[in-house]
């Protein structure tokens, strides 16, 4: 046996020293939605490859070099994922499925046809060029709209977002918030009562395992439900401003006037002629109701908001870029009909429109005209599935 | 500050009282401790300083409870949340939002205090709790007692007048414990909060209290006073009241300081004799580690750790929150897989092996002890036992009747209190005679009777010759029940020894009767009893 010596230390509060950039500020999210979804609505104008590969470059840029370490901007490489199973997914149906057309062969490949009662579809057989690459084109475009909402929910906090929601539907964002930190939790506890299965000598993992699972998940969640609400409840959650009578019918006759507007207006829009003209006012019209019943019900909420989103030249620009983005493929899309679609069937090597190429530089500019993300604390602490080993509680 | 005017409460109009006509009184910057058995009502009269009880939990309330002048009877517990802040039992389970700053503010946001206001308070706050290293820091990331200074720092931040706290420590090691309690002496001190504290570790937190209030049982009379006063009758009561008792002095020290001053004296009559060590015949061995490694991605959990167990010891495996101790116990049962070395038990390495050639040489009571619990009454857990056991049939439930025989078969697992619950889960580990029994942190929650009726429990497993392993923070359990200490520290052994070796000479682990009476090594008011009846005898 060794000498006892007894270590005594009590630095609970040492911290790994994280080298924190001086600049680092978090972007307002709906700056990178704007971004994000400008890129998207560019995408969607154009089938050009060069262009659409441009695109997704660009994201993936600004993401690699703007997204923080937190567990959610993990996303972006489901996103990225996602997007190729999608070309892929396009150009193997076409290979199986569609008739061939065209003339320039690419490939032979065994083919045979449906009988006549399965609609006579042919499946394998020749692969032409043009086809493919309609596919290819098609796939692509739809990726590099897969990949900008990807960069949208890898960069903008989630949290942050809710911060700027209404305060009328404040608790909707409320729920929304708890449950992504409660989901977590109810994972780790499946993993852990699992492991603690073993303790039991129970070996089973089919429909046995599960339902020995089941009970004690749920009790846990339960009791964990009731201590949140409790503690909720303590810390003044629900308390709300004393509003009188009249306004609050008020807000209840401006929320159903402007939702039955929106309503007729939108049955009108889908009509042809002045009934479209008439449909499009009514719908402003309820609208601008709904948003007037939501500022009026919020009134009621005394909450305030801790360091509120605010929009700084950085968040202004990304926002920017993003209309760029958009309006320059646009443009480009009615001067460039064929620059921004290039044919397939003859195939045509595509050209590079110059409007459109500002566009892309407008995509990449966040990646360089926005402040650093700051960190969130060392990676390892952060997946806990990693950290601990499933039946690791210690608190 | 709180008053209680005539209160009863009852959680149906047909129940009994959980309190009854309750009349008490505390004053603006009072530090006031509330001590009493498992269900005697302490959550009761927590909850009521708020008004939880009774407009969340239902139930009846007659009398008035009034904070600062506001009747609990027309003020919601929300509406209250500027005066009295709550910090539950876990503060985990009471996070709203993800990061500590966010968590601060929560509070704030709610009670709709100025943004300018808030980000002041904020700071302050982070300042007071020693939190600005953490404050950007996700909430699940947090150590034990950061979490708990957190949840301190979420609720002082709307600066309330009342705190309440409900078990603050009781999952803390020593020294986390020790940096909370010296958060709240600083606020009651420096700030005039009012504090309201229950807790079971009476010896980690009398020194701080200015009055204690202890309840009996549910129903029963509730008697208030100065620490001294109380602790001079109560049958709840730390090691340094025992040993005051014992060696009869007057008045009735409260803290560590107070009894060495008036110690000397016994510490003279004690010279001679010598505490009785628990000795245990090192000839069999039951488990041994070699080299032990476990890794989690980057993080080192256990670091080469060697160590060979034998037949009849109960080792204590002692050190902070995080430093591998539940790791070791998990990878002793094989729900973690070495990354380096072995592990023997009785000729198998746990992890490779489960079912019954796994229970027959080791358990585990893990830090929940309801994980294992599944069925809807202690009957048909008891009998599901048996059948994963192997054993015949009245097994468990024999072994059950032994530990706590109180338990009715009828009785659903989640309504048992909390040691009862792990004498449950015990039982259902002992029933397939592992040699080797592994508990993680069993006393936490625990009243000092059911700390000792498990103590006991625990020698008694000893001498029919079982291996046992407590990983835990309570070094009381510690000095009581141990022959050999093992402390963790970041995955590596640091001291392994016997009891008296070990925690004597640490001043983070050492019992308060190895503090009180150092140099000499006696470490349980049982041993300095024994010794002194020897004498007179």
């Amino acid at each position: 046996m060794t000498a006892p010596t007894v270590t005594t230390g009590t630095s609970h509060t040492t911290e790994p020293n994280l080298a924190r950039d001086d600049r680092a500020r978090w972007l307002h999210p709906l700056a990178w939605w704007a971004w994000a979804l400008g890129v998207a609505a560019a995408a969607s104008m154009t089938t050009n490859p060069l262009l659409l590969l441009g695109l997704i470059t660009c994201t993936a840029v600004v993401v690699d070099r703007r997204r923080s370490d937190a567990p959610w901007a993990r996303s972006f490489g489901f996103f990225l994922r996602l997007a190729l199973i999608v070309v892929a997914f396009r150009l193997v149906a076409q290979i199986l499925f569609v008739a061939p057309m065209g003339t320039t062969v690419l490939l032979e490949l065994p083919g045979i046809m449906l009988p006549s009662w399965l609609a006579g579809i042919r499946l394998g057989g020749t692969l032409m060029l043009e086809p493919a690459l309609h596919a290819l084109y098609e796939g692509l475009r739809l990726a590099a709209i897969i990949v900008a909402v990807g960069a949208a929910s890898s960069l903008a906090s989630p949290h942050r977002l809710l911060k700027s929601i209404p305060a009328a539907v404040y608790e909707v964002g409320v729920s929304v918030v708890v449950a992504t930190t409660f989901l977590p939790q109810l994972a780790s506890d499946v993993a852990r009562i699992r492991a603690n299965r073993r303790l039991r000598g129970r070996t089973d993992s089919g429909l046995r395992g599960v339902s020995g699972t089941v009970m004690p998940v749920l009790h846990g969640a339960m009791d964990r439900s009731i201590a949140l609400a409790a503690a909720m409840d303590s810390r003044g959650y629900g308390r709300s401003a004393a509003v009188s009578r009249a306004r609050s019918r008020l807000t209840t006759t401006v929320f159903i006037v402007g939702l039955a507007a929106i309503a007729i207006g939108t049955y009108g829009v889908l009509g042809t002629g002045s009934v479209a003209t008439w449909g499009a006012g009514i719908l402003i019209a309820g609208v601008v109701c709904v948003v007037v019943g939501v500022s009026l019900a919020g009134r009621r909420s005394l909450r305030t908001r801790y360091r509120p989103n605010t929009w700084h030249r950085p968040d202004v620009l990304t926002a920017l870029a993003g209309g760029v983005v958009a309006a320059t493929f646009v443009i480009a899309s009615l001067q460039d009909s064929a620059g921004m679609n290039p044919s397939t069937s003859p195939p045509q090597w595509p050209t590079l429109p110059v409007l459109a190429l500002i566009g892309l530089v407008a995509a990449l500019a966040p990646a360089y005209l926005t402040p650093p993300t700051p960190s969130v604390g060392p990676a390892t602490d952060l997946d806990p599935a990693k950290v601990d080993p499933p039946g690791r509680a210690e608190s | 500050m709180i008053e209680f005017d005539n209160v009863s409460i009852r959680y149906s109009p047909d129940a009994p009282c959980v309190m009854d006509n309750v009349n008490l009184t505390v004053a603006e910057g009072e530090f006031i401790l509330v001590v009493g058995g498992t269900g005697s009502g302490k959550s009761t009269l927590l909850g009521a300083i708020n008004g939880l009880v009774p407009h969340f939990t239902g139930g009846v309330l007659t009398g008035d409870v009034r904070i600062d002048g506001r009747s609990t009877s027309t003020n919601r517990p929300r509406d209250l949340a500027d005066l009295v802040g709550v910090v539950p039992q876990d503060p985990m389970a009471s996070f709203v939002t993800d990061t500590v700053e966010e968590e601060l503010a929560y509070t704030m946001e709610c009670l709709g205090i100025a943004p300018a206001v808030m980000r002041r308070r904020v700071e302050e706050t982070l300042d007071l709790l020693g939190l600005q290293e953490l404050r950007h820091r996700p909430l699940r990331t947090l150590s034990g007692g950061q979490r708990q200074r957190a949840a301190i720092g979420a609720v002082l931040t709307a600066h309330p007048r009342v705190l309440v706290l409900d078990e603050p420590t009781s999952a803390l090691d020593p020294g986390a414990a020790e940096e909370v309690l010296a958060a709240l002496h600083r606020l009651v001190h420096d700030l005039g909060v009012t504090v309201v504290l229950a807790e079971h570790r009476l010896e980690r937190v009398l020194q701080y209290a200015d009055r204690i209030i202890a309840l009996s049982s549910p129903g029963g009379p509730i008697t208030i006073g100065s620490p001294a006063e109380i602790m001079s009758t109560a049958p709840i009561a730390p090691p340094v009241v025992h040993l005051g008792r014992v060696a009869g002095w007057s008045p009735t020290p409260i803290t560590v300081r107070d009894a060495r001053r008036q110690a000397s004296t016994l510490r003279h009559l004690l010279v001679g004799h010598v505490p009785p060590v628990r000795v245990v015949e090192q000839s069999t061995v039951a488990a041994t580690t070699k080299h032990l490694d476990i890794h989690y991605g980057t993080t080192r959990a256990l670091r080469s750790v060697s160590a060979t167990l034998h037949r009849g010891e109960v080792i204590a495996l002692m050190g902070r929150n995080g430093a591998g101790k539940s790791t070791m116990l998990h990878s002793l049962v094989g729900m973690t897989k070495p990354t380096g070395g072995s592990i023997d038990i009785a000729g198998i390495q746990p992890s490779d092996v489960d079912g019954p050639d796994l229970i027959r040489r080791v358990g585990l009571v893990p830090q929940e002890p309801a994980d294992l619990l599944e069925a809807a009454t202690v009957a048909e857990e008891c009998a599901a036992s048996d059948k994963d056991a192997g054993c015949d049939p009245g097994t468990t439930r024999a072994l059950l009747a032994l530990l706590a025989p109180e338990i009715v078969d009828t009785t659903h697992p989640r309504d048992l209190s909390e040691g009862q619950r792990l004498l449950l889960v015990l039982s259902l580990v002992l029933a397939a005679r592992p040699g080797v029994i592994c508990l993680d942190e069993p006393t936490r929650g625990l009243d000092y009777s059911t700390k000792e009726r498990l103590a006991g429990v625990i020698s008694d497993l000893s001498s029919a010759g079982h291996t046992v392993i407590v990983a835990t923070h309570d070094v009381e359990l510690a000095a009581d029940v141990a022959s050999r200490v093992i402390i963790l520290a970041d995955g590596e052994i640091v001291a392994d020894g016997s009891t008296a070796d070990v925690i004597t000479s640490s001043p983070m682990f050492a019992p308060q009767v190895a503090k009180i009476l150092a140099p000499q090594p006696w470490l349980t008011v049982e041993q300095v009893r024994r010794a002194l009846a020897q004498d007179s005898a």
